[in-house]
């Protein structure tokens, strides 16, 4: 638990140094949100039915920003040779990036819901409040796949622009969920009432988390 | 004995096609354009078989780690991507007068496409991955975590829909046994056709592999 911890640290101060994952993934979400109130600028209407699904569609494509960052960190100075000889098994590694991925990911989805609900002007506290646990759920599933293919992708030609290609057809019952479940919030309706997507929401993070977690050790080496 | 196989298949592809073409009877709603569904079907089913290989193959890639088994999912990914197009490909030209479309997001049809979509992702990674190993690895645990991912994208599809399972198909209880005779013909001739493609293609990977040796060697 320990050795899992330090790898959440390193990564939580790494971050807290630079800043760099937080500003980029942030910026972009609030150029999404402007290019998205531009769209719908003359259709008021339409957000409504369209936030959900918008929100979801920023949150991914800011989460690989960051997540195509997680191992390229560690390849530049090759400083992935110093997790790889840390006596610890492999899966270890995967959990910790894992935890200090959903953290990230998780915390500017908390700043891009609030972004929504002000720029189009949604009920603040009916929405922001339960969407908490979808986002959590969310963030966890989608680091989950995302950390093990982002540690594919850095060592493959095509790179940072292999994950997304890696990324998004496995996500997608995540996403149909995550839509699902916010929509309903948005409606003004319990999370109880989508009680099958929650299930599968829960399933997708449980069974990924596992999976990859044993798969992890392939994917994983030097150079 | 490979050759005498490959004429087998070849006759029976024919045979198949003549029972659908001209042995089965005329649908009497939907007309001839019912016949694609022999090879609709065919095609399917061979995809089908396909990816639960290449499923198979990288679990026991990841476990062996010979290359024989990273063949047999790769030739078998490819094979299957093909059988695939062909299936979404005719369904496509039997949706139209019958459905009036090309294309509709019904649950089947949006689990195929992505189904489809998974494994073109799965030959793209691969052709990007650099040396034998670490493409073997990494296909292999793509090949897996694909597969797992199934059953959820076909519940999620659900879920977005609501529960309404549509149920399209030729003729779903009332078919008649010239229709069944050649759909069994049709199945057997594309497995058969199947096994011919993937033992070529697999001998083709192993002569690359011979001649990137010997081309090592010379240089």
């Amino acid at each position: 638990m320990n050795k899992i911890w330090a790898i959440v640290k390193k990564d939580l101060i790494t971050e807290m140094r630079t800043k760099e994952l937080f500003t980029s993934m942030l910026t972009f979400s609030i150029l999404v949100v402007v290019i998205f109130s531009f769209a719908f600028a003359f259709s008021t209407g339409l957000i409504k039915f369209a936030a959900p699904a918008m929100l979801w569609i920023t949150f991914t494509f800011a989460g690989v920003l960051g997540l195509s960052r997680s191992f390229a960190l560690e390849k530049e100075g090759n400083a992935i040779l110093g997790l790889l000889l840390t006596p610890i098994d492999r899966s270890f590694i995967y959990i910790g990036k894992l935890i200090s991925g959903t953290i990230f990911v998780f915390i500017v989805g908390m700043i891009i819901v609030p972004m929504f609900a002000i720029f189009f002007n949604l009920d603040f506290v009916a929405t922001v409040l339960p969407l908490i646990p979808v986002v959590l759920l969310g963030s966890l599933g989608y680091v989950a796949v995302g950390t093990l293919f982002s540690a594919m992708a850095v060592n493959t030609r095509l790179r940072e622009v292999l994950l997304p290609i890696l990324l998004f057809p496995i996500i997608i019952p995540l996403i149909v969920s995550a839509v699902k479940l916010s929509s309903l919030v948005l409606e003004g309706k319990p999370l109880s009432d989508g009680a099958s997507a929650l299930q599968l929401l829960i399933a997708f993070d449980i069974i990924f988390v596992a999976a990859c977690a044993v798969v992890f050790e392939y994917v994983i080496e030097e150079s | 004995m490979r050759r005498a196989f490959t004429v087998v298949t070849f006759i029976a592809l024919a045979a198949a096609t003549w029972m659908a073409l001209v042995y089965a009877p005329t649908e009497p709603l939907m007309g001839h354009v019912q016949r694609l569904f022999y090879f609709h079907m065919g095609t399917v089913w061979i995809a089908t078989v396909a990816f639960i290989i290449v499923f198979v193959a990288s679990i026991v890639y990841l476990w062996k780690q010979t290359r024989g088994w990273d063949i047999l999912a790769y030739c078998s990914a490819e094979i299957g991507v093909l059988f695939l197009t062909i299936t979404i490909l005719t369904g496509s030209v039997w949706a139209k007068p019958i459905w009036g479309t090309w294309w509709t997001w019904d649950p089947q049809l949006t689990t195929t496409f992505i189904l489809w979509i998974l494994y073109i992702v799965y030959l793209i990674l691969r052709s990007s991955a650099g040396t034998n190993t670490r493409r073997a690895k990494f296909a292999a645990v793509f090949g897996i975590i694909a597969f797992i991912d199934l059953p959820l994208v076909y519940l999620s599809v659900r879920v977005m829909r609501g529960i309404s399972p549509v149920v399209f198909g030729p003729g779903g209880g009332g078919i008649e046994p010239e229709m069944m005779h050649a759909l069994l013909v049709n199945l057997a001739a594309c497995s058969l056709l199947f096994i011919v493609l993937l033992l070529e293609r697999m001998d083709l990977e192993k002569m690359g592999d011979m001649l990137a040796r010997l081309r090592a060697r010379e240089s």
